[in-house]
């Protein structure tokens, strides 16, 4: 499942210290990871604190004091985390952490949807979405290594149950491999009694501003290092990602774009269509933080519509990622722009269905007709009436 | 003849630099030096938003010569954990962890971090330097606050309804290999119990109190006599506790009435003779339950 496939990544990267509190449907990461570090086939210092503020507050002491360190956690969890999450990044922390997308109470849920890790959005943490229980492992390993190389924190996240507890095949690769590709993190600055520093401490108007430039141009940094890093994985380990990844868009007049598992269900729907002759195609959206505004115009300038899936909803606007996108494709030149269609669907764990995506096709088809723009950024899909 | 004793026991050691911004007669920033003095230089610091927040020093300054981590304000223990956890990955069992935070990190929003390491019995050391209130913000109450004391969110014709929390007991009920209260008067007492907490192994708590002019209304050379005096009238008992079972006074406490100690204090100075009989009444009730631990056990 998807969760051991977490676990499976942090024990291949060696992580040294982990601090985790137990939330479904996270559970089997903080689960595995104990058995993992019982055994002794992962040596690391498991903390079980008490809630998960205090989990991100001891991996940000773990990771001052130069330990690779890791936690898990999941939407309520994710929220109480967040002053922390803030502090991390800022503090320019490389924590790597899994967050199993769930969506946020009231009503109690434990079922997917995206609105706890987008909600985090401007923590200062990347953030990537993933589709397959191979690309969590994949993309675990990958993590540690952008961050030590960036100095921020890295948030993986996976569908609640439709990766968390969903069993596929994954390989796994051999430790000397990994190790190969992950050396021991050396850090550059850590907590050292032969050299003294502080850290975190009151920072005036004066010298503020400038500690979040170098947090900003760190981001920008992070959008080369996740592709060489992502090459690298791909030469040693046959598998590549990106940061976003184009499926079938030749020629497409209707570019899906979505993240996390609705893709594979899109890519089945756009085989399905190019079957029939439909030139609709796919855009998967891996990483969200940093955003990748140039990768996302390559790929959907010159095409005449964009149907966004959100399984997530900023209220009182739109889905989130059509809200980016459609941010990222304002500059282009008029000619070039696509008109932008925001399909709501799947929150708190609604199946998304081949038929629902069809549906945004054709919806999407019908209001194209009218050359209009949208009458609505937020049209929501497989609700009862 | 005490003068001969107090140079022997204080190391000359100093690892808190002058230039420091603390407010004249400051006793958290006296508690600082004391305590590393005990410590020494291998010794790591992480400490939540307090007065020592301020007084080590804005970036790039720093008026600690250890290592120092700021961290969010109820965050305190668990990012300590975090520290512990690598130096043990590093195999560095030498260096004393510090948490070291105000009656505010302590008593109320940090308290939950620090249940939780204490119920793991993270090696580290945990000070409290209480000054009775959340003096850098500007004086407001805190659950350390005083009985009947004045604050700027407990006015004088409301002033605070409710006892000080009894911090001690928590960490009692917790059985933390070691527990103490202190004072800056007692610097003596405190450097003794710090090397004590060095010495022992898992959760050590140290409660110190350091009162503080502008929050309690008093003039800047008071502070350690008034430290002295809650000692004396019991207000404020010095002790230590072993594995939340053996409790033991560790310095001499007479019993002198409270008003005097009580009426150097602007905090206090709406009280009535009939209020502070109140506080009388209450110290000498806690002193007997007190008394009772140490002579029978918890």
């Amino acid at each position: 499942m998807g969760n051991h496939a977490v676990s499976w990544g942090v024990r291949l990267s060696r992580a040294e210290v982990i601090a985790a509190y137990p939330i479904t449907p996270q559970t089997q990461v903080v689960e595995e990871l104990s058995e993992m570090c019982a055994k002794g086939d992962l040596k690391a210092r498991f903390i079980k604190v008490e809630s998960e503020h205090s989990a991100m507050a001891a991996c940000i002491g773990a990771a001052s004091t130069g330990a690779r360190t890791f936690t898990a956690t999941s939407a309520q969890g994710l929220a109480l985390m967040h002053e922390m999450l803030h502090w991390a990044a800022g503090a320019r922390l490389p924590i790597v952490m899994a967050d199993i997308n769930r969506a946020m109470a009231p009503g109690w849920t434990v079922w997917a949807d995206q609105n706890d890790s987008l909600s985090q959005r401007d923590t200062g943490w990347l953030q990537f979405y993933c589709e397959s229980n191979q690309e969590v492992l994949d993309s675990t390993i990958q993590a540690f290594k952008i961050a030590e190389a960036v100095d921020l924190p890295v948030m993986i996240i996976l569908d609640a149950f439709y990766l968390s507890h969903t069993y596929e095949p994954v390989d796994i690769p051999d430790q000397a491999e990994v190790d190969a590709f992950l050396p021991r993190w050396v850090a550059r600055y850590r907590m050292d009694t032969n050299d003294p520093h502080s850290y975190g401490a009151l920072a005036t108007p004066a010298v503020y501003m400038e500690m979040r430039l170098r947090q900003q141009e760190a981001m920008e940094q992070a959008l080369k290092v996740v592709d060489e890093v992502d090459e690298e994985w791909g030469r040693r380990f046959g598998r590549r990602y990106g940061a976003i990844e184009s499926y079938r868009t030749e020629g497409a007049d209707l570019v899906i774009v979505a993240s996390g598992t609705i893709t594979s269900t899109t890519r089945h729907v756009v085989d399905r269509l190019r079957e029939k002759g439909e030139k609709v195609g796919l855009v998967k959206v891996r990483m969200f933080r940093p955003f990748p505004t140039e990768a996302v115009r390559r790929a959907l300038a010159g095409v005449p519509q964009v149907a966004v899936l959100d399984r997530n909803i900023s209220p009182g606007h739109c889905g989130i990622f059509a809200e980016e996108i459609r941010a990222a494709l304002y500059d282009l030149e008029p000619g070039q722009r696509p008109v932008i269609h925001g399909y709501i669907i799947g929150l708190g764990g609604r199946d998304v269905r081949p038929e629902n995506i069809i549906d945004c096709v054709d919806r999407t088809r019908e209001a194209a007709k009218s050359g209009r723009p949208p009458a609505r950024e937020d049209v929501w899909v497989g609700v009862q009436p | 003849m005490s003068q001969v004793v107090i140079k022997d026991k204080i190391p000359q050691l100093e690892l808190v630099a002058s230039g420091h911004v603390a407010c004249p007669g400051c006793g958290g920033s006296l508690a600082m030096r004391l305590v590393l003095k005990a410590l020494g230089p291998k010794t790591m610091i992480t400490m939540p938003a307090c007065c020592w927040t301020i007084i080590s020093g804005p970036y790039p300054q720093s008026a600690l010569s250890v290592p120092l981590l700021h961290t969010a304000f109820e965050a305190t223990a668990a990012t300590a954990s975090g520290i512990r956890a690598a130096l043990d990955m590093q195999g560095d069992k030498d260096t004393t962890v510090l948490g070291w935070a105000g009656d505010g990190g302590t008593f109320d929003i940090g308290l939950q971090a620090l249940s939780g390491a204490a119920e793991r019995n993270e090696d580290i050391l945990y000070v409290c330097y209480d000054n009775e209130a959340y003096m850098n913000t500007g004086i407001q109450r805190s659950s350390a606050t005083p009985w009947g004391a004045w604050t700027t969110t407990t006015p004088a014709a409301t002033p605070k309804s409710h006892p000080k929390k009894d911090m001690m007991a928590i960490l009692a009920a917790h059985r933390v290999p070691y527990a103490a209260t202190t004072t800056i008067g007692h610097p003596v007492d405190l450097i003794e119990k710090v090397q004590k907490a060095r010495a022992t192994r898992g959760t050590k708590f140290l409660h110190i109190l350091a009162p503080c002019p502008p929050g309690w209304r008093v003039a800047d050379e008071e502070t350690i006599e008034l430290a002295r005096m809650a000692v004396r009238t019991r207000v404020f008992p010095v002790y230590e506790i072993e594995n939340g079972q053996r409790w033991r006074f560790t310095v001499d406490h007479p019993g002198d009435p409270v008003e005097p100690y009580i009426r150097r204090q602007g905090r206090f100075r709406h009280l009535t003779p009939e209020q502070i009989r109140l506080i009388q009444s209450d110290v000498d009730a806690r002193w007997d339950t007190l008394k009772r631990r140490v002579e029978y056990g918890a």
